[in-house]
């Protein structure tokens, strides 16, 4: 079991990329790299939204290259716009469990279960009209959890918070992490995001996929 | 600063001015003559209340038909983006406001007519079956879903085409089955037009006249709108056409105030506002690109059948000009001075409507910018909407009322004709060049003040270039409509006085056919020049458009 990309090239307008790595089954990795070097045209890629050229995107093994994005072992949590405005929190994080929002006794009990466990208890009439940012982005990554996917994509998730409610949410997402386990690839601006969810480093630069582990190392020794 | 001391106030002064005499006098004459009616007798008159009960049940019913068959099909269009003649479908749906309802009746006869060709290809294949005949309740009702179906397709289009990327993509992600994404992402943005839309399609299929005079009539099939002019034209029963007209000001005036209400916030910009439909496949990933095949082969037969509805009375309209009367129609003398003064009239009611149009909205600038008086503004537009309440044919009633004993009312038709249209185009207009004049004119403002612009560089450099292309959209679709317009110069027009419109009527009424199919074709290829030419001359050429 792991997400493997092999020798996946893309090219979009005049500009081209070429990803292999295997990235394993239970690895956390922060994807650094200058505005426009291609993170989040990786994450689309094994998200399904973009059609690479040539090459495969594997997990366990299977080609993922012909399924939707729904069928993919994969759930994604953008910078923004995770949830339908005009639905209300709980049908929002009830869609991970049944997109038909036909849910049974079980389901609804997980979907407070879930609300509780990301600080939102008793938010599930709410609109996210009247939500904080923050409180916006939990509410996507309590469906990211109900959906259970061990593949989570984060594209720049925090990058529209705050400095307090971005170290709480990523603390949230530490935990949520350590307890799922999933393989996770984050995009990300920020070094101190990767720290705080413990993230390895890769970078993307000139169209490729680089791991960074002495950026890694040296960050942790600095914590110390 | 010359800004300050320019008295700003003066357009939009003399606009307000002149609707309030052209719409405000005949309205109180019309008022006050109707105080003076046996009100309690005329509640009593079975002819009255069936012809008010006939106007409302098929406005009500062609508003239900049109919005039942435009929701599939707009949903049907968004689904699918590449087809070929897509763009073509869809321009095509835009015209049918501009399209003169006289002329469109009149392909409607040749399709789906006694001798139209459904029924001949009926004939041919040996079956008995036959389309009920047109005239009456039936013609009424396809007429107005062929207008209203279209126009309501490409606002619900339109709406369809902005629901955010982010919400496909979360949909695709979470894999979200047909029926639910029509649910939950679709039918809302739809139902939210819906108040708005059907408010507006009820009131223009209540205020119908061409396609009621055309095809319906008799007691069984009239409007208020249709009853007031045979009042006034035929039985010459002025306090009759009084009651009527007032029960008919009664009702606009209702259905304008819902309008009020339900339009807040929802421009259904009547389809009008250039063409912003897309035409871009859906990427890979869209859930409309991962439909089932069934569901692509409804959507598809969805669209066929709407174009089959739409084209065919088109094609007919274009085709049938051709026959062997042609030559003498063209030359005919009737035809060519009633060629002359529909370009007349059309063009004299589009300068006045973008004059009115334009001094209206200079005031509702300065109101919005300089004072911070954005419900005064708002106010101030609403003057123009004034035709809204007085439909043409009340409007002309009270003129008529207001004129007859001082001239000879029909001596004056043209000018009428000309007045009324300028009125009916003024809402459009001020739709069209609300936004361009409005947005962004704070900023432009500062900084023409700030660095001292004179006024005439100012519209020159700044206003101008902005709003060229959105005036000649305005005065194109004004011209359009007062060439198309059948209600004004059926009340005023006389065998002297003809327009295109009218004289199409004449010859449809006494059944000759080939002369009306040319006349027919005539009407509608004038008001397509009108409508390009006017675009084309004053709106420059088209830049390729980012």
């Amino acid at each position: 079991m792991s997400l493997q990309l092999d020798q996946v090239t893309i090219s979009l307008g005049t500009r081209q990329w070429c990803f292999d790595a295997d990235l394993g089954q239970h690895g956390v990795y922060a994807l650094l790299g200058a505005s426009g070097s291609g993170k989040s045209t990786l994450l689309n890629v094994v998200g399904g939204y973009i059609n690479q050229g040539s090459g495969h995107v594997l997990w366990a093994g299977e080609k993922l290259d012909a399924l939707a994005p729904h069928e993919r072992p994969v759930t994604t949590l953008f910078q923004s716009d995770n949830l339908f405005a005009h639905m209300s929190v709980a049908d929002n994080i009830a869609l991970g469990l049944d997109p038909r929002l036909r849910l049974d006794t079980d389901q609804r009990a997980a979907v407070e279960e879930v609300l509780k466990r990301v600080g939102l208890s008793g938010f599930n009439k709410r609109k996210p009209a009247s939500l904080s940012g923050g409180e916006r982005q939990r509410v996507g990554l309590a469906r990211c959890l109900l959906r259970a996917r061990p593949i989570l994509l984060l594209d720049e998730p925090f990058g529209a918070l705050d400095g307090r409610t971005r170290a709480d949410t990523l603390a949230l997402t530490r935990e949520l992490i350590t307890h799922h386990s999933p393989c996770v690839l984050m995009v990300t601006h920020d070094e101190d995001d990767a720290t705080a969810i413990g993230a390895d480093r890769m970078r993307v630069q000139d169209g490729k996929l680089h791991t960074d582990l002495p950026a890694y190392r040296r960050a942790q020794s600095n914590n110390q | 600063m010359t800004l300050d001391r320019f008295p700003w106030w003066l357009g939009a002064a003399l606009a307000t001015l002149t609707v309030a005499v052209l719409v405000g006098a005949p309205a109180v004459r019309l008022i006050s003559e109707a105080g003076a009616l046996p009100w309690s007798e005329l509640t009593q008159n079975p002819w009255l209340t069936r012809v008010l009960r006939f106007s409302l049940i098929q406005a009500a019913l062609s508003t239900v038909l049109a919005i039942a068959v435009a929701i599939p099909v707009a949903t049907a269009l968004h689904h699918e983006r590449r087809f070929a003649g897509r763009h073509a479908l869809i321009t095509l749906f835009g015209l049918s406001l501009v399209l003169p309802s006289i002329a469109a009746v009149f392909g409607l006869i040749a399709i789906w007519g006694s001798a139209g060709w459904i029924n001949q290809l009926l004939t041919a294949s040996n079956t008995s079956l036959r389309i009920p005949v047109l005239y009456g309740l039936f013609g009424i009702l396809l007429a107005h879903v062929f207008f209203n179906a279209p126009l309501m397709t490409r606002v619900m289009l339109q709406a369809l085409d902005r629901i955010p990327n982010n919400e496909w993509r979360l949909a695709a992600q979470l894999g979200l089955p047909a029926s639910t994404r029509f649910r939950r992402l679709e039918w809302p943005v739809i139902a939210r037009l819906l108040p708005g839309l059907a408010t507006l399609v009820f009131t223009l299929c209540f205020t119908s006249f061409a396609v009621v005079l055309a095809l319906g009539g008799g007691p069984r099939a009239t409007t208020l709108e249709v009853a007031i002019y045979q009042a006034l034209r035929f039985d010459f029963d002025l306090p009759l056409a009084v009651a009527l007209a007032m029960v008919q000001l009664v009702v606009c005036l209702t259905l304008t105030l819902m309008g009020g209400l339900f339009g807040k916030g929802n421009d259904t910009g009547l389809g009008l506002a250039g063409d912003d439909a897309h035409h871009q496949a859906w990427p890979q990933w869209h859930p409309h690109t991962q439909r089932s095949a069934s569901h692509r082969w409804m959507d598809r037969t969805l669209i066929l059948t709407m174009a089959a509805l739409v084209v065919p009375p088109i094609v007919a309209l274009t085709a049938s000009g051709f026959n062997p009367k042609m030559p003498t129609v063209l030359t005919d003398s009737t035809t060519l001075s009633a060629l002359l003064n529909t370009l007349f009239a059309a063009f004299s009611a589009a300068a006045i409507t973008l004059i009115l149009a334009l001094c209206l909205l200079s005031g509702v600038r300065h109101l919005h910018v300089r004072f911070a008086q954005a419900r005064t503004g708002n106010l101030l537009q609403m003057v123009g909407n004034a035709i809204l309440v007085l439909p043409p044919v009340v409007l002309g009633t009270g003129l008529f009322l207001l004129l007859r004993d001082h001239v000879n009312v029909f001596s004056l038709a043209l000018v009428l004709v000309i007045l009324v249209n300028a009125l009916m185009g003024l809402p459009f207009a001020l739709r069209l060049l609300a936004g361009p004049v409005l947005d962004g004119a704070a900023a432009r403002d500062r900084l023409a003040n700030s660095i001292g612009m004179p006024r005439w560089t100012r519209w020159r450099y700044v206003d101008l270039p902005l709003l060229r292309r959105p005036i000649a959209q305005a005065t194109a679709v004004s011209a359009t409509l007062a060439a198309g317009d059948l209600g004004a110069i059926a009340l005023f027009g006389s065998e002297g006085m003809q327009t295109l419109p009218l004289l199409l009527h004449t010859r449809l009424g006494s059944h000759r056919l080939d002369e009306a199919a040319t006349t027919a074709s005539l009407l509608v290829t004038t008001c397509l020049m009108i409508y390009l030419i006017t675009v084309r001359l004053i709106g420059g050429k088209t830049e390729s458009t980012s």
